[in-house]
């Protein structure tokens, strides 16, 4: 690890103050970062850490709920509100990585960890375009059982691993960023970017700009959706293809839902095309299989990943199934 | 500014750099963390951060500075072994004993989350009180990886101390 300060912020003006200057980063639990500075792949010469600031969850008038960035990811899963009106939302947080580590992650850092992409971390024995541009990209021929099927460019074929952040993308959360030239806001689902000939850059978010708080919007039917993730062993592991999924049926058709799929993007993928599909229509196991291939049409598989879509649909024909008759967990 | 280690007030680094394992084993020589992936894949690095688990091999000593850290070696009371450090014996809980000290810490902090009503992935019902379950514990401790397989032991040793006094 190469050598650097710590300071801690105390307010956001001073986080700012000091993170925006060239070479500095904030830090959140550390439980990516301190990983890619000990690999060589993240080298700031400064840390602050921004854990003390916004760390509460607050009710807002019109039913949701603003999250600061410094929550936990346990605190988050576990508050009385977030089980009760968003279980998407914290069923996520719960399928991700392990106890220990949601006890230390943040919120702002888990929006802005980085891919797992072997590659990405090889840093003695592999080229890659999003450590390092312009370098070639291995993964696009080699090991691609966790990569992208959709939205992926001839430069990258990474994927985003949160859980959280594809629970984020279906409840049409909002971003809140501070940064040197004021503050702005942004939906969750422009936060994150697809590869195209730019993968060193997963966000739209610049240089020094502070994730502060995460909305959530209400939603009427929040309490009838779940998560499920899919992946190599049981638990403490990433998702090989994941599904967050919202429903709220008119006697047998349905009326309204949100869809976001995890694994298979350089962002969580909001699944705008199978929600129209759905919407209004039958609750039937074709019609989730279809809608399902309508979100995937576009894919295009690598050489271990082709199992994707086909994995995806059933993933969420289960998950719909359950949903639409009831039988939520 | 200082980190209290099992009680005892420690200077905290100087060079930021330095993780919290490597300054419980390197400078405190309070070598029962141990050290196995150093990359958070493992857990065998466990301590308890004012009762909550987390990963040494990933956090910045710096960062714990002002906080009260326990590790295994904070266990025991008068020279006797808290009751699942016993159980472990009791139990086999273990074979080469080297991912031990983080099952134990990691096991006290799920117990901790477990009363308060932290959910897990497995619950059926987010809102219920927690029963733990065979398959709970094997849930909620999967952040902790035994090379030995020693984990019918572990969780034996678990649920003779610790799932007796959750609320069913
Ligand atoms: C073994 C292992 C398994 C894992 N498994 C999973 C899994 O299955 N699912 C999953 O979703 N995740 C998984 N994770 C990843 C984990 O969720 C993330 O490491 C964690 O959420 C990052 O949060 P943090 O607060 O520790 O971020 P940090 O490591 O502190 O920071 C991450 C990045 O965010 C930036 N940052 C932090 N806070 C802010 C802010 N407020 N504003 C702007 N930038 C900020 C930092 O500069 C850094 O670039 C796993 C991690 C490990 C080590
Ligand atoms: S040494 Fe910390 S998780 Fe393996
Ligand atoms: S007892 Fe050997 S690793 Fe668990």
């Amino acid at each position: 690890m190469t050598p650097f300060d710590y300071a801690r912020a105390g307010e956001v003006a001073e986080a700012l103050r000091h993170g925006t200057a060239p070479g500095a980063a904030y830090l959140g639990g550390g439980t990516n970062l301190v990983d890619l500075m000990r690999e060589g792949i993240a080298r700031p010469d400064r840390l602050i850490d921004v854990t003390g600031l916004s760390t509460t969850i607050e009710e807002r008038a019109d039913g949701g709920l603003l999250i600061g960035a410094g929550v936990r990811n346990t605190a988050l899963a576990e508050h009385p509100a977030v089980r009760q009106r968003y279980p998407m939302l914290a069923r996520a947080i719960l399928a991700g990585a392990s106890a220990q580590i949601r006890n230390m992650a943040t919120v702002g850092g888990n929006l802005l960890q980085r891919t797992r992409c072997f590659y990405f971390y090889d840093v003695d024995g592999a080229r890659c375009n999003k450590r390092e541009p312009g370098s070639g990209c291995d993964a696009q021929d080699g090991f691609n059982r966790i990569h992208a099927v959709l939205g992926a460019s001839d430069a990258c074929v990474a994927t985003h691993p949160s859980d959280m952040c594809v629970a984020l993308a279906a409840l049409d959360a909002t971003v809140h960023v501070a940064g040197p030239q004021g503050s702005r806001s942004l939906p969750f689902t422009d936060l994150h970017r697809l590869p195209g000939d730019r993968p060193d850059q997963d966000t739209v978010l610049a240089a020094g700009e502070l994730i502060t708080a995460v909305e959530l919007a209400p939603l009427s039917f929040g309490a009838n959706a779940t998560y499920r993730k899919m992946r190599d062993r049981a638990s403490y592991a990433f998702a090989l293809i994941s599904v967050a999924a919202a429903v709220e049926m008119d006697g047998d058709r349905i009326a309204d839902l949100r869809i976001a799929f995890g694994g298979v993007a350089h962002k969580p993928w909001r699944a705008t095309k199978a929600e129209a599909a759905l919407r209004g229509g039958p609750a039937t196991q074709q019609a989730f299989l279809d809608a399902a291939a309508a979100e995937f049409a576009d894919a295009r598989p690598l050489r271990d990943n082709a199992f994707k879509p086909a994995l995806a649909g059933r993933a969420l024909a289960a998950v719909l199934g359950a949903l639409t008759t009831g039988d939520v967990a | 500014m200082s980190l209290i280690v099992n009680g005892t007030a420690v200077p905290a680094p100087a060079d930021a750099r330095v993780s919290l394992l490597d300054h419980l084993r390197e400078t405190l020589h309070l070598t029962g963390t141990k050290k196995g992936c150093n990359q958070g894949a493992c857990g065998a690095c466990t301590v308890l951060v004012e009762g909550e688990r987390i990963l040494s091999c990933l956090a910045l000593a710096v960062q714990y500075d002002g906080r009260q850290v326990t590790t295994v070696e904070g266990l025991a009371q008068d020279g006797a072994l808290h009751p699942l450090q016993a159980a472990f014996v009791e139990h086999d809980g273990f074979q080469c004993g080297y991912c031990t000290p983080g099952q134990i810490c990691s096991a006290i902090g799920m117990a901790a989350e477990a009363q308060r009503g932290v959910p897990s992935y497995l619950s059926d019902d987010l809102s219920a009180d927690t029963t733990l379950t065979r398959a709970e514990i094997q849930e909620r401790m999967s952040g902790n990886l035994c090379r030995c397989g020693a984990y019918n032991g572990i969780i034996d040793a678990i649920q003779a101390t610790i799932a007796p006094k959750v609320p069913a």
